[in-house]
């Protein structure tokens, strides 16, 4: 009753085929500049090497033939071969013919055209996707992946695009370093250039005005990973350890951070503690205290770090002290320890990878920021905002960026290196899928006291942050003038009525359009993406696949700034010219935001029993089905927590962007950045309050939307915290 | 359904040995990096059997049912299917149903959702494989569940549930991976009779993977015993408990008792066993002269608390336990030192711990294995 066919069906292959062949033959193989047809009309790949004198192009045609042969006789190698080749000469024409790089005008010219081409089209994005479709079936029907062409493909599919979208511009940035401004190597410049003394200056120890920006940064990060940590660490003892009255309060600051836009705690202290600042002109009016601008510059920025990453050290040591499971200690209590002795020798050993884990995190989260120091840094210069300077400032030495570029993603890839290989091996999670009766130990008064103390202040002071930010931009001038108005409002938002009907007038409209069609388009992308990738990770063993991970978890490490100048430098000349385009936001977005949705499918597929995908190929559904009616259904919930912080970091990321907006398409935060920029305050804030809203209201909108998972009708209890609910086949 | 068994040859008409083996190994091999999980494994299953794959974890007979079913496939090797090669088709390609030990049922679907699952997955229209789906329920007497979602039954449902989903697509054979062992002790017992009379009722080509000697005992037509990835020996449950190959497989199925012994073949049947100063008349069966094992079964071992008489030898009782319908006693023999394990049914009058008994070996229960 079922087909048991012993050879698997080609029909796939051949229509991938098709799809090559009308790439080259119908599709235009360039793409087209500025919006305007060339000539018209889209040229086929054909008719520019027949008529246009780019002869390289013809032998793309060769494989495709091969092919035919290949798919008719049924002969994988073959097949293999040609997926192979069509992709090698597809690479070697596009990047190595070309005017820099390999230098062969001499040839092209012989053959009556220019090496100059224009960027590649659609028409070549269609033909490596076929061929490397071709080159999976060939794979496949050799026995790669289980004789599974979905997987073959989809690793190919997601190698490819991290290797274009990650790696070769990141290779850019590296390959760029390297060179002077006219594209020759030279390695002595960059041996000036690295450890030139505005990176390395150790000249505020002797008195005088600054330091490198690499010891600026790591003297922040070090400074905002260690307190960070400990603030961290006091309210997750405050939330797992004391019956702490507003259990909701923490979870709602948990929260608070994802769907603010970086930038906005620092303009809010700005408007707390700034020269006209709320506070400081409080402290003038009753104490005499005299305006000072001590907020710019390491203390602000460091305030505002603190309260932009606390949150997630939180929830990291939540994690990590309900992952001690409380019999361990009662253990140790029934084996004639005292409270202390319990703490030394069991408690703070099982907790300390958990804490070193927090301050890496938050350790490369400082390095990696852009919008607080940009906002609120001063004087004081990290290496984020150097780079951004070296690329818009007057200098414009790209050269300069990169090499800023290298320093800093050296810090974060050794910090990441780090959690991943020392941390990692050290994580001790004691709770296990088996009951357990134990009773958290309960705090001592005086470490009690402590972190009341402690966290009590710092809700409040998140409190006035977020409240500045929802009601101070509807007041005039806040500090100075605190009566209501609406018109920072209205100069954002106005909708008019005019000749044409009526038209949306607010100077914030257009960026705004243009961040939430960005967002809307990157979300289903990027969990797209994230949950294949995590898939294929947790589901499929296939060579590579350790380097393979390694690489995807690595992106994440990249900092924002980097991603930016290093799209800049691969994606504003041909073969690959995306800049100017919303695409490029896109793609950004896409691969800046993936690995959460990687990490967030391995660890729900990780809870669902593999044998459930073993009986659902048994009963003849293929691994691509097995995806769509087994997996998805259970990864439901994994799937609207990516969409959602794929949608939140789409609206709320400036530092990847902030390089690559164009007039055409502005962005949100980079509209609110340059209005800070430029003092004009109430449109920033009331700016700000419509995106943390708008991000609200999506939240609950996409949990409302993919639904709660259906399993059973016994309850998933989420708050028992130690109680991980656990799909298992049964 | 029934249309279609009555399509498939009926065994015992046409004759088995024409008909291409239901499942066949030739020299399968499978490799996770070095480690070698499956070496060199050849066997073929015959239509309408039960064929268990036993022996202890790690020995390779759940990676031979996983590639059987394409789960895994072979480093080298080819594997048939009713004559048919599948050696590189995938799972979903292959005509086979597997019963996980963790049953695998799909949460989010009720219990015909599941069983509905392959066939719908075959192209069969949606009234059709519930009508199919019903009748298999109704076989394995789950009617009236139909609308559950499977975290509303219990453990043994559950399994039913698994069972009928993987027979309603009756495929050419069906894998049994450990299907009892998520169920109580008593329950086994009965699952097991279950399976075993649906899968001659149905006359289903079965290969059933247990670490349980007694289980395969009960349930198989044939049992394949595996170690360290090669098959140690295959034949029916009585060749492997009164005809067992080595003391492998002698203590495997039923613990025996191994004692070093010496052999010296009489002629060409029988051979004369000395067990320390005792001797007896066993079959050699093929055993060469010298030393060799004699494997005794526990309740084939009678105790007396006097002298050793002729044939008998020396030992004392070193634990005594009380266990019901038996004594189990602890026996170390004064000439071998050798530690035996005996089952004495006779529970009027234990005998002590600490006690000199003479202890008798029954011929019936006693073979000879090579060293």
């Amino acid at each position: 009753m079922r087909k048991g066919s012993a050879q698997a069906s080609d029909h796939g292959a051949w229509l991938w085929l098709g799809a090559a062949a009308v790439s080259v033959l119908l599709l235009p193989w360039y793409g087209v500049e500025g919006g305007v047809l060339r000539g018209g009309w889209p040229v086929p790949a054909v008719v520019e090497a027949t008529a246009g004198g780019r002869i390289w192009l013809l032998p793309l045609l060769l494989p495709l033939l091969a092919a035919a042969w290949a798919l008719h006789r049924r002969t994988p190698r073959l097949l293999v071969a040609c997926g192979a080749a069509a992709l090698a000469w597809l690479l070697f024409e596009a990047f190595g013919l070309r005017s820099h790089g390999l230098r062969l005008e001499g040839l092209a010219e012989v053959w009556r055209g220019s090496a100059a081409q224009p960027a590649l089209g659609w028409g070549a994005m269609v033909y490596a996707t076929a061929t490397m479709m071709l080159l999976a079936y060939g794979l496949a029907w050799q026995g790669w992946c289980k004789g599974e062409v979905f997987i073959v493909g989809s690793i190919g599919l997601v190698c490819g695009s991290i290797l274009v979208f990650v790696g070769y511009p990141v290779a850019c940035v590296l390959v760029s370093a390297f060179q002077d401004n006219d594209g020759a190597m030279d390695l002595r410049l960059f041996a000036r250039k690295i450890t030139d003394s505005s990176i390395w200056g150790l000249g505020c120890l002797a008195g005088e005005r600054s330091c490198g920006v690499a010891w600026n940064s790591l003297v922040q990060a070090l400074v905002v990973g260690v307190l960070s940590t400990l603030l961290g660490l006091a309210f997750a003892l405050v939330a797992t350890r004391m019956r702490f009255p507003f259990p909701r309060l923490l979870r709602i600051m948990s929260v608070l951070p994802v769907i603010t836009p970086p930038f906005v705690i620092g303009l809010s202290l700005i408007l707390l503690f700034g020269r006209a600042g709320m506070v400081t002109n409080f402290l003038l009016e009753h104490f005499g205290i005299p305006r000072s601008r001590w907020i710019y510059g390491m203390p602000g920025l460091t305030i505002a770090q603190l309260l932009a990453f606390t949150p997630i050290s939180f929830l990291v040591l939540q994690g990590v002290l309900q992952g001690v499971s409380p019999s361990m200690e009662e253990a140790s209590q029934t084996l004639r320890s005292g409270r202390w002795r319990t703490f030394r020798c069991v408690t703070w050993p099982l907790i300390r990878p958990g804490l070193a884990n927090a301050f890496l995190i938050a350790f490369i989260e400082s390095l990696a920021d852009f919008g607080n120091p940009i906002m609120i840094g001063g004087n004081f210069h990290v290496l984020s905002v150097s780079i951004y300077f070296a690329v818009v400032g007057a200098a414009h030495d790209q050269g300069q960026a990169a090499v800023l570029a290298i320093v800093l993603l050296a810090f974060t890839l050794s910090a990441f290196l780090l959690q991943r290989f020392w941390i990692g091996r050290r994580s001790y999670v004691t709770v296990s899928g088996k009951g357990d009766a134990g009773i958290p130990l309960p705090l001592s008064p005086g470490l009690r006291l402590a972190c009341l103390g402690v966290v009590l202040p710092w809700l409040v002071l998140t409190a006035a942050v977020y409240g500045i930010i929802l009601a101070g931009g509807f007041v005039k001038a806040i500090g100075n003038d605190n009566s209501f108005t609406l018109q920072h409002f209205l100069t954002a938002f106005a909708i008019q009525h005019g000749a044409a009907g009526w038209f949306l007038s607010g100077s914030a409209w257009n960026s705004l359009t243009t961040t939430l069609m960005v967002a809307v388009m990157a979300m289903p992308l990027t969990a797209a993406l994230g949950m294949l990738t995590g898939y294929l990770l947790n589901r499929q063993s296939f060579a590579g696949r350790g380097l393979f991970e390694f690489l995807t978890m690595m992106s994440f490490a990249i900092p924002g700034t980097v991603i930016g100048i290093s799209y800049i430098l691969a994606f504003n000349v041909p073969p690959l010219e995306l800049t100017g385009t919303a695409l490029i936001m896109v793609v950004a977005f896409v691969f800046r935001n993936m690995p959460v949705g990687i990490r967030a499918s391995i660890a729900s597929l990780s809870q669902v029993d593999r044998s459930l995908d073993e009986a659902s190929l048994t009963l003849g559904t293929r691994s691509a089905g097995t995806l769509r009616k087994v997996i998805l259904p259970i990864l439901r919930p994994a799937i609207a927590t990516s969409m959602v912080y794929a949608f939140v970091r789409a609206i709320t990321s400036v530092s990847a962007v902030i390089f690559l907006v164009s007039g055409e398409y502005n962005l949100a935060t980079v509209y609110i950045v340059g209005r800070a920029e430029f003092g004009e305050y109430g449109i920033a804030i009331v700016y700000s309050a419509v995106l943390i809203l708008i991000m609200v209201a999506a939240l609950v909108a996409i949990q409302a939307l993919v639904g709660e998972r259906r399993i059973g009708r016994r309850r998933i209890t989420e708050a028992g915290g130690a109680a991980r609910p656990v799909v298992s086949g049964a | 359904m029934n249309q279609i068994l009555q399509d498939r040859p009926q065994p015992a008409a046409t004759g088995r040995s024409k008909a291409p083996a239901a499942v066949e190994f030739r020299a399968v091999s499978k490799r996770y990096g070095p480690v070698k999980a499956v070496q060199d494994v050849s066997f073929s299953i015959t239509r309408g059997t039960l064929v268990t794959l036993l022996g202890p974890s790690g020995c390779g007979k759940t990676s031979t049912l996983r590639l059987v079913a394409g789960l895994e496939h072979p480093s080298e090797g080819r594997i048939l299917i009713d004559g048919q090669d599948v050696t590189h088709l995938s799972a979903a390609e292959r005509d086979v149903s597997m019963v996980f030990q963790s049953y695998a049922l799909f949460p989010h679907m009720t219990v015909m959702e599941n069983v509905c699952y392959g066939l719908r997955a075959s192209g069969i229209r949606r009234a059709e494989a519930e009508a199919m789906a019903a009748e298999k329920l109704a076989t394995v007497g789950l009617a009236g569940f139909e609308k559950r979602l499977p975290s509303e039954l219990s453990g043994g449902q559950q399994q039913r549930v698994a069972v009928a989903r993987a027979i309603v697509l009756e495929p050419k054979v069906l894998l049994f991976d450990e299907p009892l062992s998520n169920l109580d002790a008593k329950l086994r017992r009965r699952v097991r009779a279950d399976i075993r009379e649906l899968q001659r009722k149905l006359d289903l080509t079965v290969v059933y993977v247990t670490h349980d000697q007694e289980e395969a005992l009960a349930v198989s037509d044939r049992i394949i015993v595996m170690r360290s990835g090669v098959i140690v020996q295959d034949g029916t449950p009585r060749d492997l408990y009164e005809r067992p190959s080595n003391r492998f497989i002698a203590d495997f199925i039923g613990n025996a008792n191994l004692l070093p012994v010496t052999i010296r073949r009489t002629d060409a049947v029988m051979a004369e066993v000395r067990v320390g100063s005792a001797s007896l008349r066993l079959p050699h069966r093929d055993v060469a002269d010298g030393p060799a094992e004699l494997a005794v079964r526990p309740q084939c071992l009678s105790l007396r608390a006097r002298p050793p008489g002729q044939g008998e030898l020396p030992g004392r009782i070193r634990k005594a336990a009380y266990l019901g319908d038996h004594m189990e006693y602890e026996v170390v023999l004064d000439e071998l030192g050798t530690e035996l394990l005996v089952e004495d049914p006779a529970m009027a009058k234990p005998l002590q711990e600490g006690a000199a008994v003479a202890v008798a070996l029954d011929p019936a229960g006693a073979v000879v294995v090579p060293a």
